[in-house]
């Protein structure tokens, strides 16, 4: 059956899916039961599923974290939602020191196949702490999978390879466009490849990658930059560690010019690594030096002067023609 | 030491439910209160209108806390530090807040956290339970340096499920700390209700695993606040330790703008819970005693009405910060790379700027 969805919806299409199709998964969370979540990406399934399978919590996120590794272990698949992102720093002692490491220290006698649900990201005007983007605090951390989706499709897709995947995978939903774009998508349980990018525009002469929210303005940058002849291939990093250096290298290899565009703060962003992994294996191939389009390297301002905060399509842009102009 | 039962001075329509403490035999202490309740309210008001219209981000509403946050802000001392949480914007503007400053906080924007007559107090803990421990870690910092002053903090009935919050009582037990806990529980933390936070009977018996007095409180009376507040300061101040207050009051909004709590709670309750509420209490009080009538109402409505509208005015007319303003206060230095990120941004904020906004 076709689907008419928005990306938050293509969330709770998966999770319906894949919870029909597998009592082990279990879900966990505050609020996310008679309310539905605060954004309504668990509507309804405690209705169908009932208490035992959707489960409001006290409101404690290290309790949260700490009961997912437990329940992860024993045979059942828990998916657990943190609210927003900002408010995940008191599960990370279990995700880090418990989650990422169980298979490794037991020698796979045990395993944590859970996946940790966050909306991340501004552009919302939201309160303090509900904005920031620190993929790269989970990214950095051996044993985890940390997966941003852009799009409704990769958000089902991916949702359920993250549910079906035997290691902890952390799954960040860029709220930004949770409800901006609707796409078919059929309900058939097919998954999406976790740990590969999504080439979303060929082009040969400058490749741009991102992730989250901020494909959005990567993909209307490029739309323009095509108006004045340039072609861009747009590239959906998707799967931020592990990091598919393969599909990357392809392109860049193949334009020799990259931008490289994220919300999060520059010092020690994703784009940081990702660069470096060019400079490592495709330096002598690249016409211009590489460039990045990023937040700044401060706290994110409350809302008023967040859009000073993100980057936008004209940066993209200006960004691409000086990388374009390099000689 | 024990918890002790619901302390109520007053029923529901401010009828005394046992003998009120000698110093409520006089006006003067209820007339600033009520005043105050008022005005709370009446910012509350304005605040939920502004947001309705673009003016104002998300807004949590204070509606139902006023019977708490007021008595509480009255007994304190200037020099006591407050650690809110989000939603004690009556506490705070009773200790100095500006109102303009109150609506600039809740629109976004850093200077409604930076008023100088807020003194050493703390900005608004969003991530819940945090302000606990700030608490006792300021209270630590009175008690080395032999300060006769007590810090008084907040937090939800949510919020008593986490860690830091059971840390915090622990600590200040075993330190004797000077400080003063008060829950307000409003019976909903969003869309969970309190039996889902907690198989406790009440949350002040969370005070006996901590070995510390708690008591729990009718968070609509004002008399029974002010005495539980003024005890556990007196407490406080002459080294006897922490104190755990549970006020039980109702959340008679929806949890914030965000939020739309008829899809969770049922209507039945909101409305019995508005036959408790604090102002109509105190008001019902105040009135037997001869001291309140129709007339000093509508003047003290005008009034207020008044001063919530000039302030709300202020704030619209308020330009935003410039755009380097998120740059200049990351560190008493600013590095090297922020200095250069910090140009970027206000080159970017010029007309012709890819950041330039109009009205800029
Ligand atoms: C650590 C953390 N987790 C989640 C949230 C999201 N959140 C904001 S308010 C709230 C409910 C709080 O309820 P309660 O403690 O009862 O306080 P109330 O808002 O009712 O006054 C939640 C879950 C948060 N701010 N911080
Ligand atoms: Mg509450």
């Amino acid at each position: 059956m076709k689907h008419s969805v928005c990306l938050l919806e293509a969330v709770n299409l998966a999770l319906a899916s894949e919870m029909r199709r597998d009592d082990s998964i279990v879900l966990l969370g505050e609020d996310i039961g008679v309310n539905g979540g605060v954004f309504r990406a668990t509507a309804s399934l405690r209705e169908e599923f009932g208490l035992k399978r959707v489960m409001d919590t006290p409101l404690a996120e290290t309790m949260i974290a700490g009961l997912t590794v437990g329940m992860s272990t024993q045979g059942l698949k828990p998916v657990a939602e943190i609210q927003f992102m900002g408010f995940i720093f008191p599960a990370l002692e279990h995700i880090i020191c418990h989650a990422a490491r169980m298979r490794n220290r037991t020698r796979s006698r045990l395993s944590c196949p859970m996946v940790i649900r966050a909306p991340f990201g501004g552009g919302i005007h939201a309160p303090e702490h509900h904005s920031e983007s620190t993929e790269t605090l989970l990214a950095h951390i051996p044993g985890l999978k940390v997966v941003i989706p852009s799009s409704p499709a990769r958000a089902y897709g991916l949702l359920l390879a993250a549910m079906r995947d035997p290691d902890p995978v952390i799954f960040l939903e860029p709220k930004r466009i949770y409800r901006s774009v609707q796409q078919e998508i059929e309900d058939n349980g097919v998954e999406l490849p976790i740990g590969k990018c999504f080439t979303l525009r060929e082009g040969s002469d400058i490749t741009l990658l991102s992730w989250g929210a901020m494909i959005t303005e990567t993909l209307e940058a490029a739309a323009a930059l095509k108006e004045q002849g340039i072609h861009c291939e747009v590239i959906d990093v998707a799967s931020i560690s592990p990091l598919d250096t393969e599909t990357i290298l392809t392109s860049v290899r193949k334009t020799g010019r990259l931008v490289i565009i994220h919300e999060a703060p520059r010092n020690l962003g994703l784009g940081a690594e990702i660069a470096a992994t060019v400079a490592e294996k495709a330096l002598l191939e690249l016409q211009a030096p590489i460039a990045r389009v990023t937040g700044y390297d401060t706290v994110m301002p409350y809302f008023r002067l967040e859009n000073h905060y993100l980057p936008n399509t004209q940066d993209i842009i200006d960004a691409v023609t000086q990388t374009l102009e390099f000689s | 030491m024990n918890t002790q039962n619901h302390l109520q001075f007053l029923d529901c329509e401010g009828v005394p439910t046992q003998a009120l403490p000698k110093w409520a035999e006089e006006p003067d202490w209820f007339l600033k209160c009520y005043h105050f309740m008022v005005l709370a309210r009446q910012f509350d008001t304005k605040a939920i209108a502004l947001q309705r219209t673009g003016q104002l981000g998300t807004y949590a509403s204070l509606l139902g806390s006023e019977g708490i946050d007021v008595p509480v802000a009255l007994s304190m001392q200037s020099d006591d530090v407050l650690v809110p949480y989000y939603r004690n914007h009556a506490c705070q503007i009773i200790r100095g807040l500006p109102l303009e400053d109150a609506f600039l906080y809740w629109g976004g924007d850093e200077r409604g956290n930076a008023a100088i007559e807020m003194g050493k107090d703390f900005p608004n803990a969003v991530p819940i339970a945090t302000q606990s421990l700030h608490a006792c870690g300021v209270a630590t910092a009175m008690k080395i340096n032999n300060l006769k002053q007590a810090t008084v903090t907040f937090i939800g009935d949510g919020g008593t499920s986490k860690g830091d919050f059971m840390e915090a009582l622990n600590i200040a037990g075993v330190w004797h700390l000077p400080v003063v806990f008060i829950i307000n529980n409003n019976q909903w933390a969003i869309s969970v209700p309190r039996e889902i936070q907690s198989a406790a009977n009440a949350l002040a018996d969370k005070a006996i695993a901590a070995g510390i007095p708690g008591i729990q409180v009718d968070g609509n009376d004002v008399i029974a606040m002010r005495e539980a507040t003024n005890q556990a300061l007196q407490r406080a101040y002459e080294g006897k330790g922490p104190t755990l207050i549970e006020a039980v009051s109702y959340r008679l909004c929806d949890h914030t703008t965000a939020d739309d709590a008829t899809r969770y709670r049922d209507n039945d309750e909101l409305k019995a819970a508005w036959h408790r509420e604090p102002i109509k209490r105190l008001r019902g009080h105040m009135v037997n005693q001869g001291w309140w009538d129709e007339e000093k109402e509508k003047a003290l409505l005008h009034e207020i009405n008044k001063t919530v509208q000039k302030s709300a005015d202020n704030y619209i007319k308020m330009a935003p910060q410039a755009v380097e303003s998120f740059f200049d206060h990351m560190y008493a230095e600013l590095p090297e790379h922020l200095v250069e990120q910090r140009d970027w941004a206000v080159v970017k904020a010029m007309p012709g700027g890819s950041h330039h906004q109009e009205g800029e």
